[in-house]
């Protein structure tokens, strides 16, 4: 049997329909503009021409971005860092979840709070400056001179997502835990058979947001790292704003498009890769958002 | 006649006296060896603590080492001596940015100014930024077909997956300032064009014109996070059993009414404790996205506890008021974060951490 609509009903369908097909157009718009100033001729770009469409069709300032080294550089620095950065703050959490997530751990109290008081307080940009100033220069006289392994290391590791690992290894049934210890694993044999493949949800979603921070990691990446061929590429991204923005540098410029799709273009790039792995990855990422709230 | 016996004695039934509990004997021990005992459990778990050996190092290194560095706070600031070395400031730093008097009227203005746009662009955001995910939330739910809602959910989530960097270039570009050989921004031209704003203002950049600057951050807030705040409202709401709608429609009650007696008592609890969370971060201010969006023309309305650390601190040389600053500002962050987390336990049982 089928209800007959109400008339409030209605127009209350009526109102959200509009209201979210306007804030998601608008949502969506950004992009949308940003592709098509990209790809837009001069003229219509410099003057506000283009609206949604592009006009006047020229792909010079994608062109001029992909025969520049220096994005490259920048795209397989992005990489570099992503993927080291998320293995070694995985690897750290993981460990370190596993021996908080035991009740038997002495001082484990103590341990939790240690971890929990930096999410309360942080020291603050300078001294975090200092900090990482001194751990470079310790870097340095062991023989790393790559900037690159010192944002890879000291960068990005999050009490929140211990703590999200924490929990999920405290769900784990302790009895599957003890029939593996009878079978004679070790410690270490127990983590990687049982804990590991038992959360491994929580654990993509954990190692998504280590991944997420590194891969739009920006303000530490631009202090820290001095060489412009390590460079990451939000800094990349930035540091041509600043420069195609900079209205002195840009007097002289003599292109058939305008200096705004370079930058579009840019912009373009950084989004694509992580549209087209959006879907494969948009079910982790609501996840996280419910395992905020942790009942005790 | 008792027969349970104290926690030092125990009845034995059998023999009709008194023995000393065992357990007591091993509590005994364990008191009078104690730290041998500790030894002894860790040594037993060896593999646990090292596991656990990384965690604090990490910690221990890029945590809490720059806690020392706070030092510098409280020390006369020098670019070469490490801050054990440098002289004792007392309390100077903290008195010039908070009375100022003086050469230094002009920093403690300054201040005074980041500490009230710290406040206000979070305060901001909690009226206009908090709402927004709840009444989102809404109006998914007033979706029906499953297609269409994840096509309006994945929409909305996708600024979420841009950089702060890429998110406030995009920003920069859409209101930037018009000059002889090209327009203003899409957005600018669009808001002239509408007369929300005249013509040389959409000219000089909306960015430059601290006017907006408050504006422009919330608006690019709710663009970047409402979509993806949403979830964990529409969670809520859809964990509501149909029957109680089915209740409520028997009883007369119309889409308001459900609103207002279904839906809303449902999801309180989940909107009290995002609240609760919000105000608790009130000081603990994104400095990323200022930082990228400001501009020596709009420090009267941008410029937060953080970015004057970084702008005094890093770009200039005064470590030392940069870092008192933000200290000052991270105390009481923490104890908001504290008090937030006490009371969103008491309300509702749930805490964060």
């Amino acid at each position: 049997m089928k209800r007959k609509l109400e008339v409030s009903e209605l127009i209350f369908k009526i109102v959200s329909y509009t209201l979210l097909t306007v804030f998601a157009l608008g949502c969506l718009y950004p992009f949308l503009y940003a592709v098509s100033a990209s790809i837009s001729g001069r003229h219509a770009v410099d003057y506000g021409e283009v609206v949604l469409f592009p006009k006047d069709i020229q792909f010079d300032a994608f062109r001029r971005m992909f025969n520049d080294n220096m994005f490259w550089n920048s795209y397989s620095n992005t990489l570099f860092l992503t993927v080291y950065g998320t293995l070694w703050a995985l690897g750290v959490a993981i460990l370190g979840a596993y021996a908080l997530s035991k009740k038997r751990l002495l001082f484990r109290k103590v341990f939790n709070f240690y971890l929990v008081f930096t999410m309360w307080f942080s020291a603050g940009i300078v001294p975090q400056y200092l900090n990482y100033l001194a751990t470079k220069n310790v870097f340095n006289s062991v023989g790393i001179m790559d900037d690159k392994w010192l944002v890879v290391i000291a960068m990005g590791m999050a009490a929140m997502n211990i703590i999200l690992l924490r929990n999920a290894f405290e769900n784990v049934p302790s009895e599957i835990e003890e029939a593996a210890i009878v079978d004679g694993a070790t410690e270490f044999g127990v983590l990687s058979k049982v804990f590991i493949p038992m959360s491994k949800s929580t654990i993509a979603t954990v190692a998504l947001f280590f991944a997420i921070s590194r891969w739009n990691g920006y303000f530490w990446a631009r202090q820290m790292i001095s060489n412009a061929h390590e460079h990451p590429l939000q800094v990349f991204i930035r540091l041509t704003l600043e420069d195609f923005t900079n209205s002195e540098t840009m007097a002289g410029w003599n292109e058939s498009y305008a200096s705004d799709s370079v930058i579009y273009a840019l912009i373009v790039c950084s989004i694509v890769p992580i549209l087209i792995i959006y879907p494969f990855i948009q079910k982790y990422f609501a996840k996280g958002t419910n395992a905020g709230g942790v009942k005790e | 006649m008792r027969d349970k016996g104290s926690d030092f004695l125990i009845f034995d039934q059998a023999s009709g006296t008194y023995r000393e509990n065992p357990e007591q004997m091993v509590r005994d021990d364990v008191e009078k060896h104690y730290w041998l005992h500790v030894g002894r459990t860790i040594l037993k778990d060896w593999r646990l603590y090292v596991m656990l050996l990384p965690t604090l190092l990490v910690f221990l290194f890029w945590r809490y080492l720059p806690m020392y560095e706070l030092l510098g706070a409280f020390k006369v600031s020098d670019q070469v001596k490490p801050v054990a070395d440098q002289y004792f400031a007392g309390f100077s730093y903290f008195k010039t940015l908070l009375v100022g008097g003086g050469a230094s009227a002009g920093m403690s203005a300054e201040f005074w100014r980041a500490l009230r746009n710290t406040f206000l662009l979070s305060f901001y955001g909690l009226c206009f930024g908090f709402p927004m995910p709840i009444i989102l939330a809404l109006f998914f739910n007033e979706i029906r077909s499953n297609i269409a809602r994840s096509v309006y959910q994945v929409l909305t989530y996708l600024p979420k997956f841009m950089s702060t960097v890429v998110m406030t270039s995009l920003v920069m570009m859409l209101v930037k300032q018009g000059s002889l050989t090209s327009g203003a921004g899409i957005v600018s031209q669009f808001l002239a064009r509408l007369g929300l704003i005249s013509q040389e203002t959409a000219n000089a950049g909306l960015l430059n014109n601290p006017d907006f600057f408050r504006g422009i951050y919330q608006i690019s807030g709710i663009w970047e996070t409402a979509g993806y705040d949403s979830i964990v409202f529409f969670a809520a709401i859809i964990a509501i059993s149909p029957t109680s709608y089915e209740a409520a429609q028997i009883d007369g009650a119309g889409k308001m009414a459900q609103m207002r007696y279904v839906v809303l008592p449902s999801i309180l609890s989940t909107i009290v404790i995002m609240l609760i969370m919000r105000i608790g971060s009130l000081l603990n201010i994104g400095y990323e996205k200022v930082l990228l969006l400001y501009n020596t023309n709009t420090y009267v309305t941008a410029d937060v506890v953080s970015t004057f650390a970084q702008r005094y601190g890093l770009a200039g040389a005064q470590k030392g008021i940069a870092s008192a600053a933000e200290m000052m500002n991270n105390v009481v962050g923490m104890l908001l974060v504290i008090g937030a987390n006490t009371v969103a336990r008491k309300a509702s049982n749930v805490s964060l951490y």
